[in-house]
């Protein structure tokens, strides 16, 4: 019974004893929950748009990174490189509309779901094939050194990427609520049907959202990149998307922020006070025992559109 | 003109019910049954038997698992290296605990224990669905894994983590530990894989079957004609687990003697996945069929570069063996989405109308 409450109630102590520790702690896991967000950004905008678990987001984040890093590399200057990346990822979307979607149009969601991870494989061995599969890395000239507001001490290269991220998802938003393009990504999502009947490509709208989607995860893979370096354990950062994913909902942009901001907070919270008692390493599975207990309460996430069901 | 079944009548209630309503069919399954049993062990080498044979045993049990659960049940789940493990790990804990149990009833009590434990993770399909469920699930996954490494009980405080198969024998053969030969493990495999298929073909054929297969249509209108989403969904998660885990514990000990947690890994649930759905959703015999798909393709991959001659590094193989596969999966699925299961079943049509076009 003493050992239960000093495990429930014993952190809780420390954390009231030493508050700035604890706001430090939660300031860290907001920002790494951030760069969740950017991950699980990408899985969003497929499944929106066109209801496709994308199960090869991590490995477009990997994809994007080593082409990036293996451009600069050669020589070429950073904002070439970034051009360069992004006309690969946008080429990459179309062959994947053409090769796998096209041909998979109507088909259960499961098997849209399976032919990803088809294309996970694909890409996971083609990129490594083509820059190699050594540990590289990345430094696009962000300062890495602690900083101090206010007593608590916080990385400037996470404030960078917190920026970066709501930056990308202001852009985002408004893309997709002002532009022409954005009103048919939306229809599309509503309903592919109507969407078509009224002449939107949907082939065309599908190259869009997954261009959009490899952007996204250029961007991921650059901010992940420099902070954990370019190798294959990238596309594994995926892994951490999916709670944030299922948290937030599936179809919902700010659904994957706060979900994000969730998921950092709590995993950090208890990786720092909890984990030790243990045995340590609960990293990997902690966040979807989070995001299960959360599902209870809503299944379709916190931001997901309601699921309605009718016989 | 050989496989029609014009001329054979069903008198009797027990003969429509029957497996296999079709006297081409019992007599293709009764050669395959003999083939299995006396001829492969006859023929084969121990390279055979032990690289190819019992991994695609071991594999199918598995398979036939997570068919159970996702194929007829559709309650999709990546979870299935974490039951696998659990199956693998009780049956470890029982062996060394009971030293003189028979072997079969501790690969039963460990298929039950994984049972339970995917009762408990099934608890949250009754209100999750789809996609959700399915990323939930990979909570049991990470999560059973993460135990067994950490909890040092589980593998009896062995320091490197890793439990190896205690010798056991059955009818005085041993089957598990270095002193079995590969002949008696496919034998006992082989049984065992072929008593669970028949205990699965008969369960999905009857009224738990077709409950599942309502739940998996539309589980509203399954609960309006009064089929309880509760026992249903739970039952399937038990049962599938319970394959998973024995699946887990064969592999433990039958197919490489000692193992650790980390080779239930998520990639193993994928490779599962894969399995089903290469082979056919909803289908016994895919199960099958994919599971000796997958695990004849890298063998296939490894031996293609090598039989060319091509001076390749050993990473740029690996690399073009994911490359391959990746494509391969995608080939398929465009090819045919319903799986090998499929194909079968379009050749059987054919063959019956042959040598005719109509």
């Amino acid at each position: 019974m003493d050992a239960i409450f000093d495990f429930l109630f014993g952190p809780l102590k420390e954390i009231w004893a030493y508050p700035t520790f604890f706001v430090e702690v939660v300031v860290g896991g907001l920002l790494t929950g951030v760069m969740y967000s950017l991950v699980a950004l990408g899985f969003v905008l497929i499944f929106k748009a066109s209801g496709v678990f994308n199960f090869a987001q991590g490995a477009m984040v990997l994809s994007a990174a080593l082409s990036f890093v293996g451009f600069t590399e050669l020589g070429v200057p950073q904002w070439l490189a970034m051009l360069l990346t992004l006309a690969m990822m946008v080429a990459l979307a179309f062959v994947i509309e053409r090769v796998v979607l096209r041909p998979l149009v109507n088909q259960a969601p499961i098997i849209l779901f399976m032919a990803t991870i088809g294309v996970t494989f694909f890409i996971d061995g083609f990129f490594q094939m083509l820059w190699g599969e050594d540990v590289k890395r990345l430094d696009i000239g962000i300062p890495k050194d602690p900083i101090e507001i206010h007593g608590v001490l916080v990385n400037t290269f996470d404030i960078v990427a917190a920026v970066v991220a709501g930056s990308l998802v202001a852009t985002l938003a408004f893309f997709f609520q002002s532009t022409r393009i954005g009103r048919a990504l939306r229809a599309v999502a509503d309903d592919h049907q109507a969407a078509q009947s009224v002449g939107i490509p949907l082939q065309t709208i599908w190259v869009i959202v997954w261009s959009v989607a490899g952007i996204v995860a250029l961007v991921a893979g650059i901010m992940w990149g420099s902070k954990l370096g370019v190798q294959f354990s990238l596309a594994l950062v995926a892994l951490k998307a999916l709670p944030v994913l299922i948290l937030g909902g599936f179809t919902s942009i700010p659904g994957a922020i706060i979900g994000g901001l969730i998921i950092g907070v709590g995993e950090k919270v208890a990786e720092v006070f909890w984990a030790e008692k243990i045995g340590g390493g609960i990293e990997d599975w902690f966040a979807y025992i989070l995001a299960l207990f959360f599902l209870m309460f809503r299944p379709q996430g916190l931001f997901g559109e309601r699921i309605i069901e009718r016989v | 003109m050989i496989y029609r079944e014009s001329g054979q009548f069903k008198t009797s209630y027990a003969t429509d019910q029957a497996i296999f309503p079709i006297l081409q069919d019992r007599i293709a399954l009764a050669i395959l049954l003999l083939v299995a049993f006396v001829g492969a062990p006859m023929f084969a080498s121990d390279y055979f038997l032990t690289t190819i044979l019992i991994p695609f045993l071991v594999f199918s049990v598995a398979a036939l698992g997570l068919n159970i659960l996702t194929g007829y049940c559709g309650q999709l789940s990546l979870g299935t290296g974490g039951f696998m493990a659990c199956g693998a790990f009780a049956a470890y804990k029982i062996a060394t605990a009971f030293p003189d149990l028979n072997i079969v009833f501790v690969f039963l009590l460990a298929g039950g224990a994984a049972a339970l434990v995917g009762v408990v993770f099934g608890l949250p399909s009754l209100r999750i669905k789809g996609f959700y469920l399915a990323v939930a699930t990979l909570a049991a996954q990470f999560f059973l894994i993460w135990l067994f490494t950490k909890v040092p009980w589980f593998v009896n405080y062995s320091p490197s983590g890793v439990i190896s198969a205690p010798p056991r024998a059955v009818f005085g053969f041993f089957v598990t530990g270095i002193e079995a030969t590969s002949h008696a493990k496919y034998i006992f495999c082989l049984a065992f894989v072929a008593l669970l298929a028949l205990v699965a073909k008969n369960l999905v054929r009857g009224r738990v079957g077709r409950a599942w297969m309502a739940i998996r249509d539309m589980d509203i209108a399954a609960e309006i004609i009064g089929i309880r989403p509760l026992h249903t969904k739970l039952l399937a998660f038990a049962v599938s687990s319970f394959y998973c885990g024995v699946a887990g514990a064969l592999w433990a000990f039958i197919y490489t003697s000692s193992v650790e947690a980390l080779a239930f890994d998520i990639n193993r649930s994928f490779q599962i996945l894969f399995m089903i759905i290469i082979g056919g959703l909803g289908s016994i015999l895919g199960s099958f069929m994919g599971a000796a798909f997958i695990v004849m393709l890298p063998i296939l991959l490894n031996a293609g570069p090598t039989a060319l001659g091509t001076p390749l590094s050993t990473s740029t193989i690996a690399h073009l063996e994911l490359m391959t596969f990746g494509s391969l999966i995608i080939f398929f699925l465009v090819v045919e989405p319903h799986g090998l299961a499929r194909l079968w079943q379009i050749g059987k049509e054919k063959l019956r109308l042959w040598p005719f076009p109509h």
